[in-house]
C-alpha cells in the first residue's frame, strides 16, 4: 500500500522545523468567538431544555435563577449572531466584491464537490481495511460538514430563537402553530448541535489519535510541515507544485501562545464533555 | 338556628349563669371566703403530698375572669376547714353547660386531661379571650393548640397531624405571629372552638364542601368568584372530586400566592386531576422556564384560566375564550395579536390529528437528529479504531530499529512521503 500515509503524530527525528499558516488571525478569532458563545449557549440552553433534571434547577438557582440564564443565553446569542453576520459579509466581500478565487468553488472552497463524496467513501473503505487512505485537500469532507452544520444550525437555531424572543412581532408573518414549532425546532436543533460538537467534532478534530489531545492549529494558526504533509498531502503537493509554499511559511508558535491555547482548549473540551454527560444523563432518564 | 339567634342565646345563658354564680357566695357567706383559703394557699411554696404545687396567686386570681368568685363556688366539695386531702376535680359544666355540651360531641370529647384547662390554661388564671393573657386570645391560640398538634411527640402518640409548624410558617401564621393581626385566621377561625368536628363529618366547617364557606367568612369576594367557577359549581352539585380552597392552597401551610414558592409548587397540584393538560403544558416554554425558578412570571395554570372563577373556554366570560385571548395573553406578551394567540399552550406534538404541522416538524427534527448522529457515531468510532490500529502498527518500528517486523512498503512510502 504505497499510498498509505503514516498515522503517527510522534515527530520525525529529522523535522524540517518549518511551520505553515493554515488559519488567519481573523479565522482563529472567529473560532474563539464561536466556541465560547456556543459553550455559553449550550450551558444556558441545556438547563432550559431539561428543566426538570436534577442539575438544571441546581445550576439555575446557583447562577441567579432562570432570569440570569436567559439573559446570558440572549447575550451569547447576540454575540454569535454578530460573528455570523460578519462572516457572511466577509465571504461575500471576498467572493463577489474582491473577486477572490476559490471562495465558492475549487479545492480551497467550503462548498462540497465530487471529490468529497469520493473521499467519504474512500475513507470508509480505509476504516474497514478495504482500500488506501484518501489524500485530503485543504478542507476534508468532515470539516466541510462541520462548517455547513454550523452554518445551517446558525440559521435554524437563530431564526427560531429570535422568533421566540420576539414572538408577538414574528406572529405578524407566522401562523399560530409556528410559535409552537419554533420551540421544538430550536431545542431539537440545539440538542443536535450540542451532541454533534461535543461528541463528533471533538473526536474528529481534536481527540483522534492523529491530533490527540488537541489540534492546536485553530489556536496558533500554524502547523508543522510534517503535520501539514501528513494530514493534507494533496494540498501540500498542490502548494509545492504551484510554488506557493514559501508565502505560507509562518513562525513557530511562541510557548505562551501554546500554553494559553492549551488552557483555553482543554477548558472548552472539559466543559463540553461535562455538558455532554449531563445531556445524555437527562435525555435517558 | 341562625348564628345571630345562637349568639343571643349564648349571651343570655352566660349572663344567667354568672348571675347564678354570683348569687351563690351570698348564700354561703358564712362559710369560707377566698381570703380564708389564701391564708394557706397564698404561700407560693405550698405543695400537696405528691409534690404538685397547690399555691394560688391571689392577686392574679382576683384579676382573672373568675376573680369575683369564691374558691368554694368551684371547689364545691369543700364546706369547711380543715377540708379532706383528696378533693374532687372542678366541674366547669355547672356554669358552662353550653360549652360542655358542645365539647361532648366534638373530637376532644374523650380527652383524658381536664377538657377545659387544656385549652384555657391554668384554672385559677383564666382570662377573657380578648385579654392578651388568655390562652385563647387570638395571638395565643396557635400555641395553645400546638401544645398537642405539633411535632412534639404528643401529636405522634395520638396519631394527630403535626399542623402547628405548617400553620406558623403560613401566610396566616405569619400575619398572626409577626404582624399580630387579630383578624388573621387562627385555628379556631376555621375549626371552631368547643364543637370541633372531624373534617369527615358533614357538619364540620372543614368538611370538603363546607370549606369554601369557611374560608369565605373572611375571603368573601374570592368565595363569590369561586362559586361562579366550574369547580365551585361542581362542589355545589355535590361532586366532591372538584377542588376546594384547601386542595390548591393546602389547609395549614398556605403561602402568599404571588410568592415564588407557591407559584413553583402549585402547577402540579392542578396536574393531579388535569393530567393530560399538565403533561402537554410541561412540553412548552412556559413550563420549562417556570420549573427553573427565579422567573416566577411565566404563565401557570391560573394565569390564563383564572384561579377561582375557572370557566370552560366555551364560556364567553372565560379568559381563555377565543374572543378574550388577545387580552389574556397580552397581560404578559405586550403586542399580542390575533395570530399570536393561535399559539397552543397545550400543544401535543405527538398528536397528528390535533396539530399536524407540529407533528411533522417534530418528526423531521427527530429523524434529522437520529440520522446525523447515528451516521457520524459509526463514522467516528470506525475512524478511531482504524487510526489507533495504524498508529500502534507503525510505532515500534519508528521507536527502535530492528525490534519490530521488517519494514514493509507502507513505512517506506511514509518515509518517502515525509522526506519529499
Amino acid at each position: 500500500m504505497p499510498e498509505l500515509a503514516p498515522a503517527n503524530r510522534i515527530p520525525e527525528p529529522a523535522t524540517t522545523g518549518r511551520y505553515f499558516v493554515r488559519f488567519t488571525r481573523a479565522q482563529r478569532w472567529m473560532h474563539a468567538v464561536l466556541f465560547s458563545t456556543f459553550l455559553g449557549l449550550a450551558a444556558t440552553g441545556l438547563p432550559m431544555r431539561f428543566s426538570e433534571s436534577f442539575w438544571a434547577r441546581k445550576f439555575a438557582s446557583g447562577v441567579g435563577g432562570f432570569g440570569a440564564i436567559l439573559f446570558f443565553h440572549k447575550f451569547c446569542a447576540i454575540a454569535l449572531t454578530v460573528a455570523f453576520l460578519i462572516h457572511v459579509k466577509d465571504i461575500f466581500q471576498r467572493g463577489l466584491v474582491n473577486r477572490e478565487k476559490g471562495i465558492f468553488w475549487g479545492p480551497t472552497s467550503m462548498v462540497a464537490n465530487w471529490k468529497d463524496a469520493k473521499d467519504l467513501f474512500g475513507h470508509m473503505r480505509w476504516f474497514l481495511g478495504l482500500g488506501p487512505k484518501p489524500k485530503f485537500e485543504r478542507y476534508a469532507y468532515w470539516e466541510k460538514f462541520d462548517y455547513w452544520a454550523v452554518f445551517w444550525g446558525m440559521i435554524v437555531i437563530g431564526f427560531s430563537g429570535y422568533a421566540m424572543w420576539f414572538a408577538p412581532f414574528f406572529a405578524h408573518f407566522l401562523p399560530g402553530w409556528a410559535l409552537n414549532a419554533v420551540l421544538i425546532i430550536h431545542s431539537e436543533e440545539g440538542l443536535l448541535a450540542i451532541l454533534f460538537i461535543f461528541a463528533i467534532h471533538f473526536v474528529n478534530t481534536h481527540l483522534r489519535p492523529d491530533s490527540f489531545p488537541m489540534d492546536m492549529v485553530i489556536f496558533t494558526g500554524v502547523e508543522s510541515e510534517e503535520e501539514f504533509q501528513h494530514k493534507r498531502p494533496l494540498e501540500y503537493q498542490r502548494m509545492a507544485a504551484e510554488g506557493k509554499l514559501s508565502p505560507r511559511l509562518g513562525q513557530a508558535p511562541p510557548i505562551w501562545l501554546l500554553n494559553f491555547s492549551r488552557v483555553v482548549g482543554y477548558a472548552a473540551i472539559f466543559i463540553g464533555l461535562l455538558l455532554l454527560v449531563l445531556t445524555l444523563s437527562a435525555y435517558f432518564s | 338556628m341562625t348564628v345571630a339567634a345562637r349568639k343571643k342565646l349564648q349571651l343570655f345563658v352566660r349572663i344567667a349563669s354568672i348571675a347564678a354564680c354570683l348569687a351563690v357566695p351570698s348564700l354561703a357567706s358564712h362559710s369560707l371566703s377566698a381570703q380564708d383559703c389564701l391564708t394557706c394557699h397564698g404561700d407560693s411554696n405550698m405543695t400537696d403530698s405528691a409534690g404538685h404545687s397547690i399555691a394560688v396567686d391571689g392577686q392574679k386570681f382576683a384579676s382573672s375572669i373568675h376573680g369575683s368568685l369564691q374558691c368554694i363556688n368551684c371547689h364545691t366539695d369543700i364546706k369547711a376547714y380543715p377540708h379532706p386531702d383528696n378533693i374532687a376535680p372542678v366541674d366547669c359544666k355547672t356554669c358552662h353547660a353550653d360549652q360542655a355540651d358542645q365539647l361532648k360531641g366534638s373530637v376532644h370529647a374523650d380527652g383524658k386531661d381536664h377538657p377545659c384547662t387544656s385549652c384555657h390554661g391554668v384554672a385559677h388564671y383564666i382570662f377573657p379571650k380578648t385579654d392578651a393573657r388568655s390562652a385563647v386570645y387570638p395571638l395565643n391560640v396557635p400555641k395553645t393548640c400546638g401544645q398537642c398538634h405539633s411535632n412534639n411527640g404528643m401529636a405522634g402518640k395520638h396519631g394527630l397531624p403535626s399542623v402547628y409548624p405548617n400553620y406558623i410558617d403560613s401566610i396566616h401564621g405569619f400575619a398572626l405571629s409577626k404582624e399580630g393581626l387579630l383578624v388573621a385566621a387562627n385555628c379556631q377561625s376555621c375549626h371552631g372552638s368547643h364543637h370541633i368536628l372531624s373534617r369527615k363529618d358533614p357538619q364540620s366547617p372543614t368538611y370538603k364542601s363546607n370549606v369554601p364557606k369557611t374560608c369565605g367568612a373572611c375571603h368573601a369576594k374570592i368565595d363569590a368568584d369561586y362559586e361562579q367557577g366550574i369547580h365551585g359549581k361542581a362542589i355545589a352539585k355535590g361532586d366532591l372530586n372538584a377542588p376546594v380552597c384547601t386542595d390548591c392552597h393546602t389547609a395549614h401551610a398556605i403561602l402568599q400566592p404571588t410568592e415564588a414558592a407557591f407559584r413553583m409548587q402549585s402547577t402540579p397540584i392542578c396536574g393531579n386531576c388535569h393530567k393530560e393538560k399538565f403533561s402537554t403544558y410541561r412540553d412548552t416554554f412556559h413550563s420549562q422556564l417556570g420549573s427553573l425558578g427565579g422567573y416566577v412570571e411565566t404563565a401557570r395554570c391560573w394565569d390564563c384560566h383564572q384561579a377561582h372563577d375557572v370557566r370552560p373556554a366555551s364560556d364567553p366570560s372565560s379568559p381563555i375564550n377565543q374572543a378574550n385571548l388577545v387580552i389574556t395573553c397580552g397581560r404578559c406578551h405586550s403586542g399580542a395579536n390575533l395570530s399570536f394567540v393561535q399559539y397552543q399552550p397545550h400543544a401535543n406534538a405527538h398528536d397528528r390529528k390535533l396539530s399536524p404541522g407540529l407533528f411533522y416538524v417534530r418528526l423531521f427534527m427527530n429523524l434529522l437528529l437520529a440520522s446525523v448522529l447515528t451516521f457520524f457515531m459509526i463514522h467516528t468510532i470506525l475512524w478511531l479504531i482504524r487510526s489507533r490500529y495504524q498508529q500502534v502498527k507503525s510505532s515500534p518500528r519508528r521507536a527502535g530499529n530492528g525490534t519490530g517486523k521488517p519494514a514493509n512498503g507502507g513505512t517506506n512510502a511514509a518515509k518517502g512521503d515525509n522526506n519529499a
